[in-house]
C-alpha cells in the first residue's frame, strides 16, 4: 500500500456538517439498496416458481423480520432517488453554491420524508402482506 | 510542471485506469433508474393484491415483462457500479480489493441472469 494519503479523508472533515450528513447518508442507502437486489430476485424467483413455491417463499416474505427490511428498504428507496436526482442536479452545474446546496440538502430530507410517508399510507390503507 | 506521462495524459484515464465511464455509466443507470423504480413502486402499490394469480396476471402482460427486465438489469448494473466505489474506498490491498470486486461483480451477474430468467419464465407461460 502506498503511504501517500488516500481518498477518503474521512479525518479532516466536521462530522456534524450537512453535506457530510447527506453525502454519507446516498451511499448507505445505497448499500442498503444493493442489499435488497437479492430479495428482489428471491421474489421473482419465487413467483416464477409457482404457486406453491410462492407459498413456502411467503413464510419467509412475510415473516416480521422481513417487514423490518422492507421498512428499511423503502426508506432507503425514497432517500437515495431524491438524494440522486440532487446528485443529478449537480452534474449539471447547477446548485453548487453552499446556500443552494444547504437549502437543497432540507429540501431532500423532506422530499424523502414526505415520499416515504405516502407510501406508508398506501400499504397501511390496503393492509398489505408481504411485498 | 506535470508530473503525469504523456502516454496518461492521452489515455485519461487518471487513478482509476477506467476514464470517465464509471462515472458516466453510474449517471446513465440512476437516469434510467429513476422512471424504473418509481414505476416498479407505483405498480406494485395499485396492485389489488400480491396473491401468486395477482402477480402471475401482472408479470405476463409484455409491458410488465419487459418493464421487470429492465429494472432487473439497470439495478444491477447500477448497484455494481455503487459497490465497487465503495470497495475501493475502503477495502485495502490490491489483493483483497481485486478479490472483493470479483466477487461483487459475480454475485451481480448472478443476480441479473436470475432475475431475467425468472422474468421471462412467467412471461413465456413456462411457470408451474
Amino acid at each position: 500500500m502506498p503511504t501517500r494519503p488516500l481518498s477518503p479523508h474521512l479525518s479532516v472533515y466536521r462530522m456534524s456538517r450537512y453535506t457530510l450528513a447527506t453525502s454519507i447518508a446516498n451511499r448507505f442507502t445505497g448499500v442498503a439498496l444493493s442489499a435488497g437486489l437479492p430479495l428482489l430476485v428471491y421474489w421473482l424467483m419465487a413467483v416464477a416458481g409457482g404457486a406453491q413455491r410462492y407459498a413456502r417463499a411467503t413464510h419467509v416474505l412475510a415473516s416480521p423480520l422481513a417487514r423490518l427490511i422492507y421498512a428499511a428498504l423503502v426508506v432507503s428507496f425514497c432517500y437515495h432517488l431524491v438524494a440522486g436526482l440532487r446528485h443529478l442536479v449537480w452534474d449539471t452545474g447547477h446548485g453548487l453554491e453552499r446556500a443552494q446546496s444547504r437549502k437543497s440538502a432540507w429540501l431532500v430530507i423532506a422530499a424523502s420524508i414526505a415520499l416515504m410517508l405516502l407510501i406508508a399510507c398506501r400499504i397501511w390503507l390496503r393492509g398489505m402482506h408481504g411485498p | 510542471m506535470s508530473l503525469r506521462s504523456p502516454l496518461g495524459t492521452v489515455l485519461g484515464q487518471g487513478a482509476a485506469k477506467d476514464g470517465v465511464r464509471h462515472w458516466w455509466h453510474q449517471r446513465l443507470t440512476s437516469l434510467a433508474l429513476v422512471p424504473l423504480t418509481v414505476w416498479f413502486v407505483v405498480s406494485l402499490l395499485a396492485l389489488p393484491a400480491l396473491s401468486h394469480a395477482t402477480l402471475i396476471a401482472w408479470m405476463s402482460q409484455s409491458s410488465t415483462a419487459l418493464l421487470l427486465i429492465l429494472l432487473v438489469l439497470v439495478a444491477a448494473w447500477h448497484s455494481q457500479l455503487g459497490v465497487r466505489v465503495v470497495v475501493d474506498d475502503y477495502v485495502h490491498g490490491a489483493g483483497a480489493r481485486t478479490l472483493t470486486l470479483v466477487l461483487v461483480g459475480f454475485a451481480h451477474v448472478l443476480l441479473a441472469a436470475a432475475g431475467v430468467f425468472a422474468v421471462l419464465r412467467v412471461a413465456c407461460g413456462g411457470s408451474p
